[in-house]
């Protein structure tokens, strides 16, 4: 009897799992297959993919190196107002990416806040750039990974980091070998989410970064060009990323559960 | 009596009623028009004039890239109307049957060098564009003011030095306004709606001149009314605005 599942928790999850995988369905069915090798192996299409691969790579690194510090720090310090800082880092997540692209430009643009000096101090121009596109990337992508790591350190028993504390090691340590390695789940369904969002990202890119091939073009950007003007390459494109984060993310997770 | 008074009032206000409502010619109901992004502000006022010279009339828009609405058009979209900011798109929607009329050309709109405030990159025609240390934004091809672009480069024999192509003309506006990039290509009618830049001629613009044609989508729901917002659009009335607008007589 223990086996059964309850309806009320089967129907919905079948009706959501079909709602997630129907559209799915839809570009593959639509998908002219005949032109999809030579798509694939196309140079413009390689460079792409190429690009959105890095820069996706490259943005999930900037959100570990800078987001795991965060996410601790929202999650372990008694910093007053705490609450509203988590509710801000929240705040790509809601924004248009567009509207994230445009903030970004204010700030960091040859006329921005910052940038400017950057241009007149150091000759630094970030809009339409790579580094721009990594910039735009992870600004879009850290809030996935700053939530969940941090709901990951707040599950955390702090005991067992009193108990290394009490037999002399340093916090750093204890939060290299013993915090760290407890939050570890977390942390790796972070940098899914992360490395994911960063590789589909569209609105920021385009809008930080622009679009130009082989410096800022990455895949979602050639998909939304390519729609203009010939609907069956986007679809084509559209599976060649599909395909790709799929091979990746399962890969890396046969690797993670091994591990 | 004072309920008599009320019910005669009520009565003569309802006859009032159907005698403002359009008289013979069936011109009344909503209608959807698709138009270009770059008819936003013409549209909306020519649909403005247009429910005011048609009381019972209401009229929607949809405005964006040609391309995207030529698609919608085709996927059995609901609209009544599509003007197209390029008679590729245009043809896009009469290949399919979807539109059967046959499309009339209503303005005609040309490029204009778009610079920041001030002009800080001092750009003073098309050969800037070629300038590596200037910051320029074009057009991608794949849209019409990308296509426009490629045209007038062409025929000026100058090989653009882009920084980015953009997936349309607003975006490509955007940059301009903020200051990001020095100069860039883009619709006269853009940077005459747009305060925060500036606009520079140049005489190879007669060289990519853009067709706005307009056209009665076949399964219009509201044919009647649809029609005679064509007729609108193509009046002296409908001239005058988006002669304001900037565009150039067909």
């Amino acid at each position: 009897m223990r086996s059964r599942l309850p309806v009320v928790l089967v129907l919905p999850a079948v009706i959501g799992l079909a709602f997630l995988l129907v559209p799915l369905a839809g570009l593959l069915v639509e998908a002219p297959w005949a032109t999809l090798p030579a798509q694939l192996f196309s140079a413009e299409v390689g460079q792409a993919l190429r690009l959105s691969l890095l820069c996706a790579s490259l943005a999930t690194i900037v959100c570990l190196v800078l987001g795991v510090p965060l996410a601790w720090l929202l999650a372990r310090s008694d910093l007053p107002g705490r609450g509203l800082l988590r509710a801000l880092v929240t705040v790509p997540l809601v924004l248009p990416p567009v509207v994230g692209g445009v903030a970004l430009l204010l700030v960091l643009g040859r006329r921005g806040l910052v940038g400017q000096y950057l241009d007149q101090w150091f000759g630094v121009s970030l809009p339409f750039t790579t580094a721009g596109v990594v910039l735009a990337e992870a600004f879009v992508a850290m809030p996935f990974l700053v939530i969940s790591v941090e709901g990951a350190f707040r599950a955390a028993d702090p005991r067992y980091e009193e108990a290394a504390a009490t037999l002399g090691a340093s916090r750093w340590l204890t939060f290299r070998r013993v915090t760290l390695p407890s939050v570890m789940p977390g942390v790796v369904a972070g940098t899914v989410l992360c490395w994911a969002r960063a590789l589909g990202e569209f609105g920021a890119t385009i809008t930080f970064a622009g679009n130009f091939p082989g410096k800022t073009t990455t895949m979602p950007l050639a998909v939304y060009l390519a729609l203009e003007t010939d609907p069956d390459a986007a679809i084509v494109l559209s599976i060649v990323l599909l395909l790709v984060s799929v091979a990746v993310l399962a890969g890396l997770r046969d690797r993670w559960i091994r591990a | 009596m004072v309920k008599r008074i009320v019910a005669v009032a009520a009565l003569l206000l309802a006859g009032c009623g159907s005698t403002t409502a359009s008289p013979t010619t069936g011109v009344n109901g909503e209608i959807t028009v698709f138009a270009a992004a770059s008819l936003t502000e013409s549209f909306t006022e020519l649909g403005k004039e247009f429910e005011a010279a048609h009381p019972g009339t209401k009229v929607t828009f949809n405005f964006a890239g040609s391309s995207a609405l030529a698609q919608q058009i085709n996927k059995g979209a609901p609209a009544d109307v599509f003007a197209s900011a390029a008679p590729a798109n245009m043809k896009q929607v009469t290949d399919t049957g979807a539109i059967t009329a046959t499309p009339a050309t209503f303005a005609k709109n040309t490029l204009q060098i778009a610079v920041p405030e001030g002009n800080p990159g001092k750009v003073t025609g098309l050969a800037d564009f070629a300038k590596a240390d200037l910051k320029i934004a074009l057009c991608a091809e794949q849209v019409p003011c990308g296509a426009a672009a490629k045209k007038v480069f062409e025929a000026a024999k100058i090989t653009a030095a882009p920084d980015t192509l953009e997936q349309d003309v607003k975006a490509v506006l955007t940059k301009v306004s903020l200051g990001e990039v020095d100069a860039a290509l883009v619709y006269r009618t853009d940077v005459k709606a747009n305060d925060k830049v500036e606009g520079v001629d140049f005489a190879e613009a007669d060289k990519a001149v853009n067709d706005y044609p307009i056209a009665l989508i076949a399964k219009a729901p509201n044919a009647a009314a649809a029609q005679a917002f064509v007729d609108y659009v193509l009046s002296g009335e409908g001239r005058k605005v988006l002669t304001e607008a900037g565009f150039a007589a067909p």
